[in-house]
């Protein structure tokens, strides 16, 4: 028996590749069908409803063009939420990325109760945004939480946190004011507070991936630790970066429960966010073919992040 | 590479989920016409099977209201197995989004909870999903048990749609009886005696209205209250039927009046919640308070007060013999099948009956909307409520099912804009345009 399997070893093993092929192909069709109809399928048609005038609760196909776009955009709102979100984004990754590689860093040195710090810090990843926002909310009111402990360390002028109004620099633009809204701040302190540790672990799993020789060679060569850091590790840990920015980008433009409970739209709509206007008009609205366009809006936006990524990485692997 | 780009193709995946969050409803609209009156179940029918209760009554009081209704309910029908399908959060706007993708898919719960009125209700009502209760108004007798001014409500075309098992209002001016004895004042009853009054209190260091806008909808109440108060009930139906245009004197004196009372009002509105506004007023930091009377259970439950001496409460400014109807009344949709309407229509039937609105509202801080129901078995601010329900005029408040959703999103959304920059042309036009583009008749 062993004879004979050995002998026909190579030729089974090329019949069980193809069939392998075979068996992938059918276990995959059923998920391509599934992807193709509820994501590619669904994508088409809430293209094609912001085109029409279903904005009741009773469908109405008929087509308006690009009517409600128009309508949309020149909402305050709207234009409001684009603001935050760019602004939000922005802010959001820059500091998560900063915060994030610090924190690695130092739990890198080797030091105790290291995986203690490395739970603490990833801890606020767990916890459901929505508590996350009602805490937050509670903490950066300006008449309680932060603000008692800065009165009482004699500050006469506490910051408004989320109730601040005001966007600096505020320069004029169609219905708003462009600028970064200080009530967004208070947003971003609870948003990075919740998922730095996300970028502080994939940062330290990306430290932790850096040859020890790399290292080694620096130090011979003669290059301090600044140096080490400049040329040696921060290089490689491009690609970790690029992981870390995707994945809040898609975190950061999808936000919602966080601002729901934390702040709401707020006055003037300085924390509002595509996503919750997005539900209210359409949802409470009932406004089917203008959250439409809202969805179909912040679908762009995010392609826009992602396919160029997608474009680099199918190249490298060419 | 490859892990990064699986992370990128899943990200994709992820991420396009967004968009198609708007796009769950379906196509696949079935035209029923809405059909004459569900003929009322006679004998056997729609004794056994299941019926799905759908509402918002997830908070302590109201769920437990509503297991105390179905249990009514099951002693009198035990062969019917009942599903409380109720969704929670957002005043009953989660709901709605669920209510509306599971009708737009043919798949509607056997009842639901909507607020009487011309908005949710009437939309559905326009879009044929509702059966008209005429025959079980007829049956039950209950045409001369429920204000005709009520009934008025949740009637469309001469058919009525609803069933109402409960009744708040929401112009009620809440106060702290202790600050008016001590600063010797008298819960206002006109503007010119609230900003008289407001004057004083501000003087005392305290905040003369405690205001809550953490959700857009407690500041349109309150302007929803003072219009009413400025422009009388007249006018005031003539504005939510679209019969009267909203570029009117009237309107901009009542926009005037609320940003006057902006003034006195706590500087962190937008971080609190209605709760939390009222709170201010029990302890005494500030003295009033505009919020509908599910306020009443907060002060009485939650803060163990006692009605009438630890909080007092009057109609808003102007709107003395005027009751602002928040109603949560049942309908039956049009799609289901005939016995599981039959279900429907007996569970309607224990709803609006007066032995089981008598368990439910006690329970849930609400009267029972019926003209028969006995006033001994409610507190001392319902008996006074429902004093002032039975011979009032009623109307209705803008966010609470009183006009349509698109109106009232879009007023919200001006309002939101008009609490920080008080321009009050711009916030007439927006709600203009809003009436314009959704309207109101």
């Amino acid at each position: 028996m062993d004879v004979q399997l050995a002998k026909t070893g190579p030729e089974r093993r090329r019949k069980r590749l193809s069939s392998g092929k075979i068996w992938s192909m059918i276990t995959l069709i059923p998920s391509m069908i599934l992807l193709l109809i509820f994501v590619y399928g669904f994508i088409g048609w809430t293209g094609w409803v912001s085109t029409t005038a279903w904005n009741s609760i009773i469908p109405n196909f008929l087509s308006v063009g690009l009517k409600n776009y128009q309508i949309v955009f020149q909402t305050f709102r709207f234009q409001s939420d684009i603001r935050n979100m760019v602004v939000f984004t922005v802010l959001f990754i820059l500091i998560c990325l900063i915060v994030g590689l610090c924190l690695a860093l130092l739990i890198d040195q080797r030091i105790k109760a290291e995986s203690f710090f490395r739970s603490l810090y990833l801890f606020p990843m767990a916890i459901s945004a929505v508590a996350t926002g009602v805490v937050w909310s509670w903490l950066l009111n300006p008449d309680t939480g932060v603000n008692l402990i800065l009165k009482a360390f004699g500050l006469k002028h506490v910051p408004q946190w989320f109730l601040s109004t005001r966007i600096v620099p505020g320069i004029p633009g169609g219905q708003i004011q462009i600028g970064i809204p200080i009530a967004l701040l208070a947003v971003l302190i609870a948003s990075v507070w919740q998922m730095s540790g996300f970028a502080m672990a994939v940062y330290l799993a990306g430290l932790r991936g850096i040859p020890d020789e790399l290292k080694e060679a620096a130090k011979i060569d003669g290059a301090n630790a600044w140096r080490t850091f400049w040329s040696v590790i921060l290089p490689q840990l491009k690609a970790t970066t690029t992981t870390i920015i995707i994945i809040l980008t898609a975190a950061s433009l999808k936000v919602f429960g966080l601002i729901y409970a934390m702040t709401g739209p707020g006055q003037d709509f300085v924390t509002d966010m595509p996503s919750m206007n997005m539900f209210q008009t359409t949802y409470q609205g009932d406004q089917f073919a203008q959250g439409a366009v809202i969805s179909i809006v912040m679908l762009i936006l995010i392609a826009l992040f992602i396919i160029p990524y997608l474009i680099s990485t199918l190249r490298e692997e060419e | 590479m490859k892990k990064f780009r699986k992370i990128g193709v899943a990200a994709v995946g992820v991420l396009t989920l967004t968009a198609l969050v708007s796009g769950c409803g379906t196509a696949n609209t079935t035209n029923s016409t809405p059909s004459s009156s569900a003929p009322v179940p006679t004998g056997n029918a729609g004794t056994t099977g299941k019926l799905e209760i759908f509402s918002w009554w997830t908070g302590v009081a109201s769920s437990k209201a509503l297991k105390a209704l179905i249990h009514v309910f099951n002693e009198k029908y035990p062969h019917v197995q009942v599903i409380n399908e109720a969704v929670a959060g957002g005043a009953g706007s989660n709901a709605h989004a669920v209510l509306a993708s599971r009708m737009t898919n043919n798949n509607p719960p056997g009842t639901f909870q909507v607020h009487a009125g011309n908005g949710s209700l009437y939309s559905w009502v326009q879009a044929g999903d509702l059966d008209s209760l005429n025959n079980l108004y007829q049956s039950q007798g209950w045409l001369n048990k429920y204000p005709k001014s009520l009934l008025n409500l949740i009637t469309f075309n001469g058919n009525i749609y609803a069933v109402p098992v409960d009744m708040q209002r929401a112009n009620v001016l809440w106060y702290n009886p202790s600050i008016f004895k001590k600063y010797n004042l008298t819960p206002p009853t006109t503007f010119s005696q609230f900003f008289q009054d407001a004057k004083v209190l501000k003087a005392h260091g305290i905040t003369p209205l405690a205001l809550a806008n953490h959700g857009n909808w407690e500041t349109t109440l309150l302007f929803s209250d003072v219009l009413l108060g400025t422009v009388g009930y007249t006018d005031y139906n003539k504005l939510l039927h679209g019969q009267m245009s909203w570029n009117s004197p009237g309107v901009v004196q009542a926009a005037n009046t609320f940003t006057k009372m902006m003034q006195y009002t706590n500087s962190d509105a937008s971080a609190l919640h209605w709760q939390q506004a009222d709170q201010l007023v029990a302890n005494g930091q500030a003295a009033m308070n505009v919020m509908g009377d599910w306020a009443q259970g907060y002060f009485k439950t939650t803060l163990n007060l006692t009605p009438g001496k630890d909080f007092g409460w009057a109609p808003t400014p102007g709107t003395q013999g005027v009751f602002s109807v928040v109603s949560d009344v049942f309908a039956l949709p049009s799609k289901l099948s005939a016995s599981q309407k039959a279900v429907a229509l007996n569970f309607l039937k224990v709803l609006g009956s007066a032995e089981g609105q008598k368990v439910f509202n006690p329970l849930k801080g609400t009267f029972s909307p019926r003209l028969d129901a006995n006033p001994s078995d409610y507190d001392a601010y319902s008996q006074a409520a429902m004093k002032s329900y039975q011979k009032d005029q009623l109307t209705l408040c803008i966010g609470q099912g009183a006009v349509n959703p698109g109106f009232t999103t879009a007023f919200e959304n001006a309002m939101a804009i008009f609490v920080t920059n008080h321009n009050t042309k711009q916030f007439i036009q927006s709600i203009e345009n809003a009436a314009q583009t959704n309207p109101l008749s």
